[in-house]
């Protein structure tokens, strides 16, 4: 019988934000020796409680590769360093069946005074590599990295391409049992990213190795998992299939925030897009638009300068909830050249005469510059709901197995080569 | 099936110390002492010739003072020997305390990313130590030769003496590294508290000098038992009764054990606090 070779059981984890220590972290011994005589009348100090994760369980077979995605603070990281023994549980218990290997940030353990054949040693044996092992894989890292020449430099002189690419190359080639992946991928270049996204595939695939990735990306998540755990709030949301995981998130994500209580936005504030709706070609605001259907995007924007400005672009990207950017929108594109912005309040409207996406839920990024420079850029800023509608006029449509897209076509039997179209 | 299963829970206290753990990270521990070596000299004019001259300066600056000129007794021996024997294991002794003390918060951000046994950064820093003990040495069995002093037999027993340095100041470093996760006090009272167990322990002077009726408690201070120890091994003779000696051979074990309990207890907790 095969057993689960990562199996998490009701795992809770508690932090404790004592009231004295609200400045630093860490209690001086005067503080506790001052304390001392009043904790001995005083049963509970004042603290508050903080669970960083709630109950959570799932498990997961030889050869899968898991993805962890929430926001912020949802417990992705706590998860992991439990699972890593970094720190331990409050509650609960995991049982982990073979050679565990975190690779949690690059270069952790890299020491810039030492080269990098040093560092290789001390970054093997950081994992627990014996002096053995990394010496028969010595060459492939370093190839891997493609760092030989600079093998006996200090690492402090290397670029930060060369640094991460060795940092991952360690990790690698460590061949441990379940790999435990936490948000590398955000440094280093896109070429070796992808190196890197492929090294793992492949582990997992034809080495049938368990590998548990964290990540914000929702691309490496999709390339790289077949299965996806979401947290929120420090409980699982939802176990299952990675798309179905990942649609869920994107949702959960939007969070119904107003594009104007956002502060996750770029630029230099001069216009900001405080509201937005959505109108039908009947004038009415609407929740949701239609495939087929004409339909309007309404923005409120603010000049807070006192003046009109002028070179205006406006752009709009659409986004699926894969976080792929699907089509794109900009006032040069249409032709339709933006003269100036007034001061104070005015309106953008975005109008598609016919929206040709399938039935699904995707997200606009705005962006607005002025001459240049970025005004007021936001990711994901509103979600756009689209319901079935009749696209083709015929009362037929398709799903996403079938297309993303509707487009209009035309499709006719011709009688021979000699006879003209008439 | 060869797999070997971990299992996390929430509290494990089973084992003093977990030898196979500790085995299996044996290459860390090593690449942590040889890093702490290397480093300290890497970018030093001199190298590793600050091993001898760290314990040799304040020898020679302590025989010219009580040496020379207030003429405080070493047991027969000449005085720079006798100081400098005691100065290589009181400078052993004090490095720990100040190298392995600071070792955990200065490997914080190891401690917050990778799973290790984390009693391998303590131990680590006390064989780093360890190293420039050894290295020392060298200098004096020169001494000795220019004093035309020969060991004896009790030389032999030169080898149970580091060993004892090494668990009673292992001990201590314990205690310290674990004691600075969580009050960073220590950071700063620690030098101010190596100064002050400097005359505590028989280094400038001999215990002779110690009133017999107080033997006993000066030398529950381990450190005593270390000078007095490499000074019996070496040059032979000792200030110190057999019923001393046992006491402070006792005293270090005893911190050896209490930090092992006492790392053991807070080291799950080190990555929260730190």
């Amino acid at each position: 019988m095969n057993k689960p070779v990562i199996d998490v059981q009701q795992i809770s984890k508690r932090y404790e934000i004592s009231r004295q220590q609200n400045a630093s972290s860490y209690r001086t011994l005067q503080e506790t020796l001052l304390s001392l005589p009043r904790n001995l009348f005083k049963k509970k100090e004042s603290t508050s409680e903080f669970w960083a994760l709630q109950e959570i369980n799932f498990s997961v077979s030889q050869g899968e590769r898991i993805g962890i995605i929430g926001r912020n603070g949802a417990g992705k990281s706590t998860l992991l360093k439990i699972l890593s023994r970094i720190t331990a549980p409050t509650r609960g218990r995991i049982e982990l069946r073979g050679r565990v290997a975190s690779l949690l940030e690059v270069g952790t353990g890299f020491h810039p005074e030492l080269t990098g054949r040093e560092n290789i040693f001390m970054n093997g044996s950081l994992m627990g590599m014996n002096k053995r092992e990394i010496l028969s894989k010595f060459d492939e890292i370093v190839d891997f990295a493609e760092v030989e020449k600079f093998i006996d430099t200090p690492v402090k002189r290397y670029s930060s391409g060369m640094y991460v690419r060795l940092a991952f190359a360690v990790a690698a080639h460590l061949e441990p049992e379940i790999l435990l992946v936490d948000e590398v991928l955000a440094v280093g270049d896109a070429q070796f990213q992808k190196k890197c996204l492929g090294k793992m595939g492949d582990v997992a695939q034809h080495s049938g190795r368990t590998i548990l990735f964290v990540s914000h990306s929702m691309a490496a998540i999709e390339n790289l998992c077949n299965r996806c755990v979401l947290l929120a709030k420090g409980r699982l949301v939802i176990e299952g299939e990675t798309s179905v995981v990942l649609r869920q998130y994107t949702q959960t994500a939007q969070a119904a925030q107003p594009i104007g209580d956002r502060n996750d936005r770029k630029g230099d504030g001069r216009v900001r897009i405080n509201s937005f709706s959505m109108k039908s070609v009947e004038g009415e605001i609407v929740s949701t638009a239609q495939s087929g259907k004409e339909i309007t995007f309404q923005f409120e924007i603010n000049n807070v300068t006192n003046s009109a400005l002028t070179g205006v672009l406006v752009a709009f990207g659409l986004n699926n909830l894969n976080g792929v950017r699907i089509a794109h929108f900009n006032s040069d594109l249409c032709g339709m050249s933006i003269d100036a912005i007034p001061p104070g309040a005015c309106r953008i409207k975005l109008s598609l005469p016919a929206i040709p996406l399938i039935a699904g839920r995707y997200t606009l990024t705005t962006f607005i510059s002025i001459k240049g420079v970025v005004a007021d850029w936001v990711q994901d800023a509103v979600a756009i709901d689209i319901d079935e509608g009749d696209f083709f006029g015929t009362g037929r449509t398709y799903s996403a197995t079938d297309g993303q897209f509707y487009i209009p076509h035309a499709i006719e039997i011709a009688d021979s080569e000699n006879h003209d179209w008439i | 099936m060869n797999k070997s299963v971990v299992i996390i829970e929430a509290t494990s206290f089973n084992k003093l110390i977990d030898f196979d753990e500790i085995w299996n990270y044996r290459s860390l521990l090593f690449q942590f002492a040889k890093r702490d070596v290397s480093l300290r000299y890497k970018q030093a004019a001199m190298g590793i010739a600050w091993a001898i001259l760290q314990p040799l300066l304040p020898a020679i600056i302590f025989a010219i003072v009580f040496g020379k000129f207030m003429k405080v007794p070493s047991d027969g021996q000449p005085y720079l020997l006798f100081v400098f024997t005691g100065m290589v294991m009181w400078n052993f002794f004090s490095q720990v305390l100040l190298r392995a003390g600071n070792s955990l918060t200065a490997n914080a951000n190891l401690i917050t990313k990778v799973y290790f046994p984390r009693i391998v950064i303590p131990l680590a820093s006390t064989g780093a130590v360890l190293f420039d003990l050894l290295v020392s040495f060298v200098l004096l069995v020169a001494l000795m030769f220019f004093y035309n002093i020969y060991p004896t037999w009790r030389l032999l027993f030169l080898p149970l003496v580091i060993l004892l340095a090494f668990i009673s100041a292992a001990g201590l470093s314990f205690w310290f590294s674990a004691l600075n996760v969580k009050y960073r006090d220590f950071m700063y009272a620690l030098p101010f508290i190596v100064q002050v167990w400097l005359y505590a322990t028989p280094v400038v002077y001999s215990s002779t000098l110690v009133p017999q009726q107080w033997h006993i408690l000066f030398s529950l201070n381990p450190a005593v038992g270390l000078v007095e120890s490499a000074r019996w091994a070496i040059l032979g003779e000792s200030g110190l009764t057999a019923m001393a000696f046992t006491a402070s051979i006792t005293m270090g074990i005893l911190f050896f054990v209490s930090g092992l309990w006492y790392f053991q207890r807070m080291e799950r907790s080190f990555a929260d606090v730190i």
